[in-house]
């Protein structure tokens, strides 16, 4: 570090990234970045999914009030939701806590959701998948339209029923944006920092610590800038397989245009 | 064909889709509509054992608490300066690099749209500690130029491929046909091009408006010692340091935070959607 300042560091090699492999903590973020993306992702996916499909299925003004719903929880700005989370799950005079009281669920009374672990994990999950599903049930929802409805009613005619309609039309057509709101979802969920910083710091001991969570905190708490920097190259290392799905599916729109 | 359904039993059918809509429609509003009426509500309200959900009594001295809040208009300028300066820049800078990618034949263009590709969705958050020793090293720590020029580059490659969405779709005839007709090729990309692009650049330039709007980390990294230049994203996470346990006050701040991106998302609602399939994500 004081090296850095004075501006003649050496190479340290590989050196930072022997450290940081053997910190038994390292690798203890890294399962639960991996816990946080898979439990998100799987969680957006299916219900972006679904409303999606739902979507298809209703009645023209149910959908204009459905869609109208998915884009201003997509509008609001992240810290303001945030922050308003923050408030729904308050201990005293939350909404969520009273209405699990309200519910039977008494140990809720006066429940602290920030100062337990898994409680703070899942007010974080729920506040990131609240913000994300509308960005993916309104582009799967925008694929879905691009199928013409002679297919569907073709598909009808040549007696397929809704099972079949879904493997043989739906699922192919879906497949591609599918894939590329996957790998989105992927990239922005395993980065994901300011919704945990603001929320946690972390905390509570360090229960809810990403990767990039973990890296901010080495740098900045303990100064060690190349420990820092060498968690986050990690933490890209680890995205590529992510990116790499992104980009194919990138390059086959590229190839349509 | 499918028999025409008499209604009563088309009602029926969709019942269970109609109450799945409602129970999303209900779980994306609650959230922000419990913002605004929170703000909204009077002290004795809020701190009510059963929480009032319908407004009764309404008040604004939540609104006039965080306004008159240490610094409020001052964090709310800087967030302003910042986002005008980034979206500015990237539309410039963008413009000219999707014109280029989308009607010149030039060697590396490929290669130049797969970096632009790989720049959208770099891990910026991993760039923190570079861009923080980079800001410290060479003194531009705690100025919002800075913040400003991280922004731009934040946004600059989405800007990029979108505009050059809407590029390709504006057919190139149109300003050949206008060169023929005597115009320079600028002149022609001024007044022929540049006009049928407006849609794209609204819908640009409100993305981009969002993401520095929004920002977070590098607001919450870059400017430290000087506690003045901090953006409203930063200043807002901290609200317990500003307003304890006031939540009234808290959520009149977030309402003021969220509204210029809503005003703005429903004037260019239209303009979006068509951003949305003609531009970065297309279905």
């Amino acid at each position: 570090m004081a090296e850095l300042i004075r501006g003649d560091a050496g190479f340290a090699g590989l050196e930072n990234y022997q450290e940081i492999l053997r910190d038994d903590e390292f690798w203890q973020v890294v399962r639960r970045t991996l816990g946080w993306t898979a439990v998100n992702v799987v969680l957006i996916m299916v219900i972006g999914t679904a409303v999606a499909l739902m979507l298809q299925g209703l009645g023209r003004r149910m959908r204009t009030l459905v869609l109208s719903g998915l884009v201003l929880a997509w509008a609001s700005p992240v810290i303001a939701t945030t922050t308003v989370f923050q408030w729904l799950f308050s201990s005293r005079l939350g909404v969520v806590n009273w209405l699990l009281v309200r519910l039977g669920f008494d140990s809720f009374e006066n429940y602290s959701w920030l100062a337990h672990g898994p409680a703070a994990f899942t007010v974080l999950v729920l506040l990131v998948v609240w913000q994300s599903v509308p960005f993916a049930a309104i582009t799967l929802h925008s694929a879905l339209t691009t199928v013409p409805t002679e297919l569907f009613e073709s598909a009808r005619i040549d007696g397929a029923g809704g099972w079949r309609i879904f493997r043989s039309i739906t699922l192919p057509v879906l497949g591609p944006v599918f894939g590329l709101v996957l790998s989105l979802e992927v990239i922005w969920v395993f980065r994901c920092f300011a919704q945990i910083w603001a929320v946690t710091k972390g905390g509570p001991g360090g229960a809810t610590t990403t990767l990039p969570v973990y890296s901010y905190q080495v740098a900045q708490s303990l100064h060690r800038y190349d420990l820092g920097a060498a968690a986050a190259t990690l933490t890209v290392l680890i995205l590529v397989a992510a990116l790499i799905l992104y980009f194919r599916q990138m390059f086959r729109q590229e190839a349509e245009l | 064909m499918r028999p025409v359904p008499t209604s009563a039993s088309a009602v029926l059918r969709r019942l269970p889709l109609n109450t799945g809509a409602l129970i999303v429609f209900a779980l994306c509003v609650f959230p922000v509509y419990w913002m605004v009426l929170t703000a909204l509500k009077p002290t004795a309200d809020i701190q009510a054992e059963t929480p009032v959900f319908l407004p009764t009594a309404l008040t604004l001295e939540h609104f006039s608490a965080a306004v008159n809040a240490d610094g409020f208009w001052s964090f709310w300028r800087n967030s302003l300066i910042v986002t005008a300066g980034c979206v500015l820049l990237a539309l410039a800078v963008a413009l000219g690099s999707a014109f280029a990618v989308a009607r010149l034949r030039w060697k590396g263009r490929r290669g130049f749209v797969l970096m632009v590709f790989l720049a959208q969705v770099a891990p910026w958050e991993a760039l923190l500690i570079p861009m923080y020793v980079i800001a410290r090293d060479t003194g531009m720590l705690d100025r919002l130029a800075t913040l400003t020029l991280v922004y731009f580059m934040i946004t600059l490659p989405f800007t990029i491929v979108t505009l050059r969405g809407f590029l390709t779709a504006i057919p190139v005839e149109l300003e050949e046909a206008a060169q023929v007709d005597g115009c320079t090729r600028t002149a022609a990309f001024r007044r022929v091009t540049f006009p049928l692009l407006a849609p794209g650049l609204l819908a640009t330039s409100l993305f981009g408006f969002i993401t520095a709007w929004n920002e977070f980390a590098f607001a919450n990294m870059l400017i430290i010692k000087n506690q003045d230049d901090r953006t409203l994203p930063v200043w807002l996470s901290s609200f317990s340091n500003v307003f304890g346990t006031d939540w009234g006050a808290t959520m009149a701040a977030s309402t003021l935070f969220a509204l210029p991106v809503l005003i703005l998302f429903l004037v260019l609602q239209r303009r979006v959607a068509a951003g949305m399939t003609g531009g970065a994500v297309k279905g």
